[in-house]
């Protein structure tokens, strides 16, 4: 099993690298230190590549071998060719593109597969924050106020959902995690997961 | 030669560093820069300085080698030892001078290839160099695509840009205007364009630098002296750097080489060749690439190096490619740059593993 061969290694990074399947080309979009790129080669013998918008973590990415180059998610997705991927893979960088949807679509024409997770801003904390305290939410894996924030487009589990359809991508798995990164229960109705889910994970393919 | 013209017999002058394993799958070629020479990490035999890329090529450097087998020759055109236009003509028994045919990167390119077929070398492990190295790097990458398993073009461009071509053009016109050049010929009469080569040499100089460098190490200080002369001695310590920087450059290179080798990186379009789209070099290369620049570097700029990084990118090649923070300019692919070290060590090593190369003994 994934946990026990890889300690230390995030939940969400571990459940993404449990959706790739062995010796395929992979592209991290927004791979911040490579810390999924290296879980990627190590238990799947990927050939990973990644983007990352911040020049210090790519400099640290390269200088630990792994195959990164300087680059947004927003503009420079469009430089690559159809079906070059299997897996486009966007980590908790969906909320802080300027187009999601565009991005959604560039990962799905690059690869075959995308999987993308995301903070839920359906999660009954951040519900009762606003609701409750009128307040702008700030939870474990939302951690800056507003006005730091690089997340400009929130979504709850429910509207990705919808957008997924929108796409006309297929759903192939989906994972909710609660705030301890322990994963629902996979029969829970989709209210649970917008309700108890801090962050979801999702496996999409192009309908074809 | 892409003139069409045939240069035979040539010599090329090498140097090599380390062991050749038996596989002979460890061999790094390292492609020199404009001015450089084959003489990458031992002491010059002319300057007696030491080796122009010491900080990254040597035991326990990045290119290791106590671990890979490093080659080093100096371009056709040159005046190290490859034939260039200081050599002899064997048809007139005198130097060639201008009638050397004009040299371009896929000529040297082609030239080190020989010189890699007669050392008995299928694959290079690595193709590194920076500014006109770099384009070798790139050269050989789009040539012989399945010779090179890894690639590090560093500071430089798929193509040379107008900018450039003008401060050579001012450089060639600096030496051809120096009454002892006499149309090139300058060798049978005895005589060096020193004055044109050194003005040359300095305004090329200004060009590796960055205005922070600049006035970080020189500012507007006083060369020896408490107050300005009112005269046109080097009064500024930028100046009197310069001039030496000039008088010393003449010492080691011939007037006629600077003239071929500007003149082959003023002809490098690696696009031209592939009607024009750059991926096209690049596609389906199973080569892995690390493209690095600087930030200061104004003469090779960033934006090169994303241009070949798209391209890389849109032929599927896997690539790295870091912009290293530096004030330190062009040069700074010379110099002891922290971030430069450590991504080619991870770049190498990561390469080396996947080519089933041992690992570095202690790793960083």
């Amino acid at each position: 099993m994934a946990l026990i061969k890889a300690p230390g290694a995030r939940a969400d990074h571990l459940l993404i690298s449990d959706m790739v399947d062995p010796n395929t080309r992979v592209l991290d979009v927004g791979c911040g230190d490579g810390a999924l790129l290296r879980l990627l080669s190590v238990q799947r013998g990927v050939d990973a590549r990644g983007i990352e918008i911040s020049q210090a973590g790519v400099n640290d990415c390269v200088a630990k071998g792994l195959s990164v180059i300087q680059g947004d998610a927003d503009t420079d997705l469009a430089d690559y060719p159809d079906d070059v991927f299997d897996y486009v893979i966007l980590s908790q960088t969906l909320q802080a593109t300027r187009k999601p949807k565009v991005v959604l679509e560039h990962m799905l024409r690059i690869g075959r597969h995308a999987i993308v997770s995301f903070p839920n801003f359906g999660h009954w904390r951040i519900r009762t924050q606003l609701l409750l305290r009128g307040r702008m939410p700030v939870t474990g894996i939302l951690s800056n106020p507003w006005y730091e924030t690089q997340n400009i487009h929130f979504c709850t589990i429910r509207d990705f959902v919808e957008l997924v359809e929108t796409l006309g991508a297929s759903m192939d798995r989906a994972v909710a995690l609660d705030q301890f990164g322990t994963p629902l229960r996979f029969a829970a109705p989709w209210w649970v997961w917008n309700m108890f889910g801090e962050q979801a994970i999702f496996l999409l393919s192009r309908k074809s | 030669m892409d003139s069409g013209l045939l240069l035979s017999p040539f010599t090329i002058a090498y140097q090599t560093y380390g062991e050749l394993n038996a596989d002979r799958t460890n061999a790094v070629l390292i492609c020199h820069a404009l001015t450089g020479d084959q003489h990458v990490a031992n002491i010059h035999p002319v300057t007696g300085k030491a080796g122009w890329w010491q900080t990254m090529v040597g035991p326990g450097r990045p290119i290791d080698t106590e671990r890979y087998f490093v080659i080093c020759s100096n371009v056709v055109g040159g005046c190290m030892g490859s034939t260039g236009p200081a050599s002899t003509n064997p048809a007139t028994g005198k130097p060639y001078g201008l009638d050397m045919p004009v040299v371009t990167i896929r000529d040297m390119v082609r030239a080190q290839a020989l010189l890699i077929d007669h050392l008995g070398i299928d694959q290079l492990f690595c193709v590194a160099g920076g500014s006109m190295g770099g384009m070798q790097v790139l050269q050989w990458a789009a040539s012989f695509p399945e010779r090179v398993f890894a690639a590090m073009p560093i500071a430089t461009s798929a193509r040379h840009s107008s900018q450039n071509i003008a401060f050579h053009e001012v450089g060639r016109q600096a030496i051809m205007a120096d009454p002892n050049w006499r149309g090139g010929r300058y060798l049978e009469e005895g005589v060096r364009p020193e004055k044109g080569l050194a003005v040359a040499r300095m305004a090329a100089h200004i060009t590796y630098m960055s205005d922070d460098s600049l006035h970080r190490k020189f500012g507007r200080k006083l060369q020896n002296r408490a107050a300005p002369t009112f005269s046109f001695e080097a009064d500024f310590q930028i100046e009197s750097y310069l001039r030496h920087q000039g008088s010393t450059f003449v010492e080691r290179f011939d007037a006629n080489s600077y003239l071929y080798v500007t003149r082959a990186m003023d002809y490098f379009d690696l696009a031209a060749d592939y009607d024009g789209v750059l991926a096209r070099a690049f596609k389906g290369a199973s080569t892995r690439f690390c493209v690095a620049s600087f930030t200061s570097d104004w003469l090779f700029p960033t934006v090169d190096s994303r241009a070949i990084v798209h391209a890389l990118n849109a032929g599927g090649a896997s690539v790295s490619f870091v912009e290293i923070a530096t004030d330190k300019g062009h040069d700074a692919f010379l110099l002891d740059v922290p971030d430069l070290i450590s991504t080619t060590g991870g770049f190498l090593d990561a390469a080396a593993s996947a080519r089933g190369l041992p690992q570095r003994k202690t790793p960083s």
